[in-house]
């Protein structure tokens, strides 16, 4: 089969779990919708593989045109150049993306089988998820423009019906909005950057933009600029880059899964994956590529601060996710493209096992997950610590864990571009540190220390079930009827699916930088090099040589554990430090927990300014214009005039006939007088 | 005879008709006054048939009687009716339908 049929299969899939799911439900039964859920996934990225397997079978050529396939269905819209067909294109990335969302994603829906078990609502959450990939998959397939916005779009509303899926929690609809109204934002963005484009290239194809780029554009122009701009808004949205970034946090009122979903594999890696894919338009624009690059930068540091402080067990984990696509959003904006989707990869196998581990912390803690009351985890969840250990040495860049090969190669193309990136790769190594210390700072408050009662409990062979359901975030009682996360909780220890799942992530982590190590294999970077043939910055002479490179891992690898060893003096070794160096540094303290008062920020200068505009317009326009002037006026106009004719009605018969009679006469005088 | 006596004395009981449409309150006598009307016209209808020496002017006369019966029948059955309800028997009591 051609590797395009693969795509369609890869996309069919999941479709068909989210429409059987959603409308046989009642058939299927509660048990039935997880495990059909998870075989349709795990059936797309059989397909996935089907077409990694059929486009390695054709040779790439000296173009690479001979591993990008298009095929289209139908077409939306045709007339002079334009061409709006939903079209998919299989080429290196994109069969590269499909394998990492499908692949990661098959695991998720695995271990979400029991993490979900005694929810009330399964069958939907199944539907939901199965949707959510399909959107992704519809999103990274995409051949054009048109088909990259809908899956852009889709992929927005599903985040939103998992965020929210306890919808009972006031909390969890709140975060849902958030998200939606920050992804509409980048929407739009996506959709002006779309349209500046086609004005000039007059097509929506992706290949045919890229082939006409250079005739219609020079370097730098000030329209293409712009459009790039346009096109990292939405990238900036979706992958919770600043200043768009505060839903991500507040997205953990979704159930766990979903975090790991959304951070491993189905949303916030769009944004990486639109600036590889659009890299010749970067290219193009170098001013653009260089604001996404700074952007990725003070993500990076800004992210990794506040996760120092912050005291929410998943919340740490997601500003960890900001921190890391910050590199691959400045590693894919500098040019280092096959290094960002490695990082992507990796990162996709350590920050969804970090989700997981996390989520049979929270089973343990009966859906606590305040890490002020969480310690001595280490002797009741052997395996659950093992994962979190695997998973926070592989963020920390410690070798051999995958992460550590992959973060060095973007600081290290960084650092061998020179210039102003140098300073970005100095300041990534900054970041470095910043993991290790936030990373292991979660890690030991969790696991070392004296076992909390759930850990003590635990530790007798007791998993603790709260009497009365709270919501974890603001203590109130919950409503247990529907959208309520069920009162029973689910441990790595004591499910297989979710062992199993958690276990086969835990391996990834650990070897999957093997693809790619400096001076012994290039696997990814051969793999996806036709795509970038046309590309200057990513020809293996701006990369760093051998030499240079295992330099780099080795000071990433020393920075990491300074971060670690810091961690352990600070939180295990010496426990009066934390405390004392709140108090030493309190302003610093209050800003970061305060998370950079990136929410009032927005508040202060958008929220707040429209809210009054809409007061403005509520009162003068609406009230007063329209409801007064328009709508007043006329009725007040029509009223006048029904008064002064309801006079003539007077019930009188006989003025009646005097009338009829009057306008007969008149009538008659009429004609008279015009006959004579 | 010239048609112009015809159409004098036609003139003059539409006009005592008309009058006592317009002046008189009680509603037997506004219909008998219409009725007064309807036959003057019919007697200039009458008389120019007669004139020209066609019939279609006769045959309209006898369609206008036709009418004329049954709004008298309405008329008549629409007075009965209000006098049966105990409402007074006047066009200027009647006044509700007043904007």
């Amino acid at each position: 089969m051609s590797p395009t049929t693969w795509g369609w299969l890869v996309l069919l899939f999941p479709l068909l779990g989210t429409v059987v799911i959603g409308l046989g439900f009642k058939k299927l039964g509660e048990g039935l919708a997880g495990w059909v859920g998870t075989a349709m996934i795990a059936l797309s990225f059989v397909c996935s593989v089907g077409a990694l397997i059929s486009l390695l079978g054709r040779h790439a050529g000296t173009s690479g045109a001979g591993r990008e396939l298009t095929s289209s269905l139908w077409t939306y819209a045709a007339g002079g150049s334009l061409d709006a067909k939903l079209q998919i294109l299989v080429d290196p990335i994109s069969v590269f993306m499909i394998l990492v969302v499908s692949g990661v994603s098959t695991l998720i829906h695995l271990y979400s089988i029991s993490y979900m078990k005694s929810d009330a609502g399964k069958s939907r959450y199944f539907a939901y998820l199965n949707f959510f990939v399909l959107s992704m998959l519809i999103l990274v397939l995409a051949g054009n423009f048109v088909l990259l916005t809908i899956g852009w779009g889709l992929v927005g509303a599903a985040s939103y019906l998992l965020i929210s899926f306890w919808y009972r929690r006031n909390t969890a609809t709140k975060a849902g909005i958030k998200a939606f109204v920050i992804n509409v934002v980048g929407d739009v963005g996506l959709v002006l950057g779309t349209f500046l484009l086609l004005r000039h290239t007059g097509t929506v194809s992706f290949l045919q933009t890229f082939r006409v780029l250079p005739h219609v554009f020079h370097k730098d122009s000030t329209d293409l600029v712009a459009a790039c701009l346009l096109l990292l808004v939405g990238a900036f949205a979706k992958s919770a880059q600043v200043p768009l970034h505060t839903w991500l946090p507040d997205a953990m009122e979704g159930p766990t899964p979903v975090s790991s979903l959304i951070h491993a594999a189905t949303m916030v890696t769009a944004g990486v994956y639109l600036i590889v894919r659009m890299h010749p338009l970067f290219e193009l624009a170098p001013t653009a590529a260089a604001v996404g690059a700074i952007v990725g930068c003070v993500t990076l540091l800004v992210a990794g601060s506040i996760a120092l402080v912050v005291t929410d067990l998943k919340r740490v984990i997601a500003y960890s996710t900001m921190s890391q696509i910050g590199y691959m959003i400045m590693g894919a904006s500098a040019g280092a493209y096959s290094a960002a989707l490695f990082h992507l990869m990796t990162h996709a196998f350590f920050k969804a096992l970090l989700f997981m581990a996390a989520g049979s912390i929270i089973g343990a803690m009966a859906g606590n997950q305040n890490l002020d009351k969480i310690s001595g985890f280490r002797k009741a969840m052997p395996f659950t610590f093992i994962c979190f250990i695997v998973g926070g040495l592989a963020l920390s860049g410690i070798p051999p864990f995958s992460g550590w090969l992959s973060k060095d190669q973007i600081i290290g193309y960084l650092l061998q571009r020179g210039g102003g990136w140098a300073i970005l790769g100095v300041l990534g190594y900054v970041g470095a540190l910043l993991t290790g210390l936030y990373t292991f700072r979660l890690i030991f408050r969790m696991f070392w220390g004296k076992p909390c009662a759930e850990a003590a409990e635990l530790e007798q062979g007791h998993l603790a079930h709260a009497h009365t359901p709270t919501n974890p975030m603001t203590g109130e009682e919950e409503d247990t009827e529907v959208g309520f996360p069920g009162p029973e909780h689910a441990i790595a220890e004591r499910e297989l699916p979710m062992k199993v799942a958690m276990g086969m992530l835990a391996a990834l982590a650990t070897v999957g930088g093997v693809l790619q190590i400096p001076g012994v294999d290039h696997v990814i970077q051969n793999f996806l090099s036709s795509s970038f043939v046309g590309s200057k910055l990513a020809s293996l002479s701006a990369e760093p040589s051998t030499g240079t490179a295992w330099l780099g891992l080795v000071i990433g690898a020393v920075i990491g554990l300074v971060g670690i060893t810091a961690a352990f003096v600070i939180w295990v070794r010496k426990p009066g430090v934390a405390p004392a160096l709140q108090a030493r540094f309190g302003g610093v303290h209050q800003f970061l927990v305060n998370k950079w008062y990136f929410d009032e920020l927005i508040d202060l200068v958008i929220v707040r300014p429209v809210l009054a505009l809409g007061r403005i317009g509520d009162v003068v326009l609406d009230r007063g214009l329209v409801s007064g002037g328009l709508t007043g006026g006329g009725t007040g106009v029509v009223e006048a005039g029904s008064a002064l004719v309801r006079r003539l009605q007077t019930g009188l018969l006989r003025s009646y006939a005097a009338m009829m009679v009057l306008g007969l006469a008149a009538i008659a005088l009429y004609f008279l007088v015009n006959a004579s | 005879m010239a048609i112009g006596w015809y159409l004098t004395v036609s003139v003059l009981i539409f006009c005592i008709g008309l009058t006592g449409v317009l002046v008189r309150r009680n509603p037997l006598v506004i219909l008998l006054c219409l009725e007064l009307m309807l036959n003057a016209a019919n007697l200039a209808l009458v008389a120019f048939a007669r004139m020209h020496g066609g019939e279609a002017g006769q045959i309209f006369a006898l369609i206008v009687m036709v009418v004329a019966a049954c709004e008298v029948t309405v008329g008549l059955g629409l007075i009965v009716a209000i006098s049966r309800r105990g409402l007074a028997v006047d066009v200027d009591e009647l006044r509700e339908l007043g904007g």
